[in-house]
């Protein structure tokens, strides 16, 4: 709270020139917007390179894209949607936005490296849009970059695009460590009077955890990506094993291909959470907004993210079941696989009772976030399948995967993406967004993914394999096979398009939409309450917001109205912070 | 920006500086859970690829490493840069700050003396034939080492700023400056302090005995 009594006392000074404000801003607004556009922009192309990919899928030849271009497709449009999409989207994005104005603080803690952060996450992305226009193009290995074959003469972009996806992807951890530096920070320092941890929205707790994950998982994927360059620039064995490359022994002697699956998973798991524990807190305050009901369980809800984030360290072997492991390696987890279900469950069930005999509006965010619950559960249901080492291995590298993850860490995140972009906008821009266009947009999108997903579930039963460039000619893949292929390309092709509804819509509503006001969803948290719409630089003019009670009074018996903002004092509304949907009454 | 802009009444000042000071201390100490996480899974990625058959200790006694030397002085060289620095903090007490401007350099020069002492290692491993690629034992010394080097070369970074603000105290004596120079040396040892250990750690590891690894192989389950 040292921060909070001193900051109000400091005079704000604020940058004049273009350059300062809009280009090498130390605002953490205008960083954010900076962080998502050039996410949005990254997500684009991966959006497209996908759109290509299932044009070859559905109508073979259609395109004229040979094996080399669609595992490059392949392996750009994971990379992207996982790392330089979500990841960024999430901490940079909402983070930044969001962190300073719900704790009440005027910016980050370290404005200066925010500002690298975004600088260097931009350059990291510049060098992996370079790959594209490189001798033999970018890397085709697979989003999991697994060596010996993404360094071997053979796979696409094994020379240069390889190089620049790993130098690309060290520089997105250094960014990512300097922004997340500042979140943690932030969270801990600089809350305002009043705000204490248990008054911190679940935004805020997603992000703060998921940023924890982020600083101790990312480590990993450094590691290796450090060891596997020294393999392919100045020839080192770290992970290349002794083997022959056309016949011909390479220098490679004894490394361990195994050793870096361990470490890629041991961030890689991680980084399911550091993508879904944001979505988790972003869709509690979305669901508590739009259905005016207070979270139902609010510390159960913390501790959940909590353990969530701790287990998320334990479960990583699950992804190499079929590279072969100790049997009781194997049985140990599967069962941290399986338990990491019960807190997961756990919020499921509480957004659902936060739902109960609420009042629900069914407004855009809140489609967004229903729909969120049903794909997240739809999504984790075919987890518990994975996580059993006996389903997974004959499920495994079949389209069964694909459904899996698309649902549950792709699909899913990115429908509170939506959802929250949609609560959020009017607060970034001082407009709402235009509701029908919306709703358009949510039908299209909601509808589409099942269209689009649900099917896979049936060809990885069949036991269709991902990662294919042709699946003609294989006896086991039925002929009905290339129908529900053709099926899902249009659905993708149309869902692809329409998301341009959705940018449309971004920059048609930031000047011609309707003036939302300050606080247009009659929202408690903080960020509702700053004295300007958008908020200026340090966010809240003259003093800093004194805080009362936690951010979701929704509904409380004797107030005046349905929504009691956290700067109330306790003489005009009662607190009560209890960790169950109950409200004492004053009486 | 917020923080360099202001103008603040000097009774507010001790505020100030803890606002500042707990801020900076989280993230430093954040800063190294990364780095942590980051040398740990060096360490085990080295235990695991030091059981693989084509892995030649550089800690045999005929080898590089069977002579330590070298590296012992450079230890010598980085707890004295270490020591150096907690005398810089108590002499920041005493009056006219006693002997922290002569102290601060001798941490710099330590500390630069513990790189080139490095760098020289480096050398003389090469000159000797073992280079990165011969062997993954070779490979690891030199990224560990190296690693650990440029972390410390980012430090003196902040030790140029600490520097700065301690000859400021001179120019423009202030309770402000006074507390600016106190805040960076004290990051500056916590770092120091941090990174010996690793040092330590690592040096530690890599000239031990491949029985000793055979045997932490084993008992984190990675053992043949």
């Amino acid at each position: 709270m040292v921060y909070a009594d001193d900051a109000e006392h400091e005079q704000l000074h604020d940058p004049k020139s273009f350059w300062r404000k809009y280009i090498w801003s130390q605002d953490h607004k205008v960083i954010a917007i900076q962080y998502s556009l050039i996410a949005i922009g990254i997500g684009l192309v991966a959006l497209v390179l996908s759109a290509l990919m299932r044009m070859q899928i559905g109508f073979p030849g259609s395109i004229n894209m040979n094996a080399t271009e669609y595992y490059q497709a392949m392996t750009m449009h994971g990379m992207i949607m996982v790392i330089y999409l979500l990841t960024a989207l999430f901490l940079g994005g909402f983070g930044n936005y969001l962190i300073p104005l719900m704790v009440g603080a005027r910016d980050m803690v370290f404005p200066f490296v925010n500002m690298l952060s975004v600088w260097f996450y931009f350059l990291s992305v510049i060098i992996l849009v370079a790959s594209f226009f490189v001798p033999g193009g970018p890397t085709g290995a697979g989003w999991t970059l697994y060596p010996p074959q993404a360094i071997t003469a053979g796979t696409p972009g094994s020379e240069w695009g390889i190089v620049l996806m790993l130098v690309s992807l060290i520089i997105f951890i250094v960014a990512a460590t300097m922004g997340g530096l500042n979140y943690v920070t932030t969270v801990l320092q600089a809350r305002t009077h009043g705000m204490t941890m248990f008054r911190l929205p679940l935004t805020v707790w997603g992000i703060f955890v998921a940023t924890i994950l982020a600083l101790l998982a990312f480590p990993a994927l450094f590691v290796s990506g450090i060891m596997m360059l020294l393999d392919q620039t100045i020839g080192t064995s770290f992970f290349m094993p002794d083997m022959l490359q056309f016949g011909i022994k390479t220098d490679y002697t004894g490394g361990s291909p195994i050793l870096f699956q361990h470490l890629f998973w041991f961030f890689g798991h991680p980084e399911v959470y550091i993508v879904a524990l944001p979505a988790f807190g972003l869709v509690s305050d979305l669901i508590s907004v739009h259905a005016r009901r207070s979270i139902f369980g609010y510390r159960m809800m913390v501790w959940a993210i909590v353990s969530i984030g701790g287990l998320s360290f334990v479960v990583w072997a699950h992804h190499m079941y079929v590279s072969g492991m100790n049997p009781y390696f194997g049985f140990f987890f599967a069962v941290t696989t399986l338990v990491i279900a019960v807190p997961t469950a756990l919020k499921v069930y509480n957004w659902v009772l936060t739902l109960w005999r609420g009042n629900i509006h069914l407004t855009v965010p809140m489609l967004f976030s229903l729909a969120f619950i049903v794909t997240f559960l739809v999504g984790g249901l075919t987890g518990l399948f994975l996580g059993n080492v006996v389903v997974d291995i004959p499920l495994s590298d079949t389209y069964f995967v694909v459904a899996h993850f698309h649902m549950v860490m792709g699909v899913a995140p990115i429908l509170v993406v939506f959802g929250a972009i949609y609560h959020w906008y009017p607060k970034i821009t001082g407009r709402m967004l235009h509701d029908g266009i919306g709703k358009l947009h949510f039908w299209i999108t909601f509808l589409g993914t099942y269209l689009i997903y649900f099917p896979m579930h049936y060809l990885g039963i069949q036991g269709m394999p991902r990662r294919y460039y042709l699946s003609d000619g294989y006896q086991f893949i039925p002929d009905s096979a290339q129908s529900l292929n053709e099926f899902i390309t249009v659905v993708a092709i149309i869902v692809g398009v329409s998301q341009l509804l959705f940018i449309f819509n971004l920059f048609y509503s930031a000047y011609r939409g309707a003036p939302s006001g300050g606080n247009p969803w009659c929202a408690c948290s903080l960020e509702w309450l700053t004295p300007d719409t958008p908020p200026k630089h340090g966010n809240w003019g003259a003093s800093l917001p004194v805080v009362h009670r936690w951010p979701y009074d929704y509904a409380v018996p004797g107030a005046e109205l349905d929504y009691v903002p956290q700067t109330t004092p306790a003489n005009q509304v009662p607190v009560h912070e209890s960790d169950h949907d109950e409200i004492v009454s004053p009486n | 920006m917020i923080i360099q802009n202001t103008t603040f009444p000097v009774a507010a000042l001790p505020r100030y500086f803890d606002r500042r000071s707990a801020s900076a201390k989280t993230g430093l100490h954040l800063l190294m859970a990364a780095i942590t996480s980051m040398f740990l899974l060096f360490f085990l990625s080295y235990i695991l690829r030091s059981q693989v058959a084509d892995w030649h200790a550089l800690s045999e006694p005929w080898q590089p490493l069977g002579q330590t030397n070298q590296l012992w002085f450079n230890s010598a060289l980085l707890i004295l840069a270490s020591v150096a620095l907690e005398l810089t903090r108590w002499s920041l007490n005493q009056p006219e700050q006693g002997n922290s401007r002569e102290l601060m350099w001798l941490v710099g020069l330590a500390t630069l003396g513990f790189l080139i002492g490095q760098l020289t290692f480096w050398s003389y491993l090469a000159s000797r034939g073992y280079f990165a690629a011969t062997n993954p034992a070779n490979a690891f010394f030199y990224l560990l080492t190296g690693l650990h080097g440029l972390h410390l070369f980012g430090g003196l970074v902040a030790w140029c700023i600490a520097s700065v603000r301690l000859q400021r105290v001179r120019r423009q004596p202030s309770q402000k400056s006074l507390y600016l120079a106190k805040l960076s040396i004290d990051l500056c040892a916590t770092y120091w302090h941090f990174l010996l250990l690793l040092w330590l750690l690592l040096f530690t590891l890599l000239s031990s005995s491949p029985g000793t690894y055979a045997a932490i192989a084993e008992f984190c389950g990675f053992g043949g």
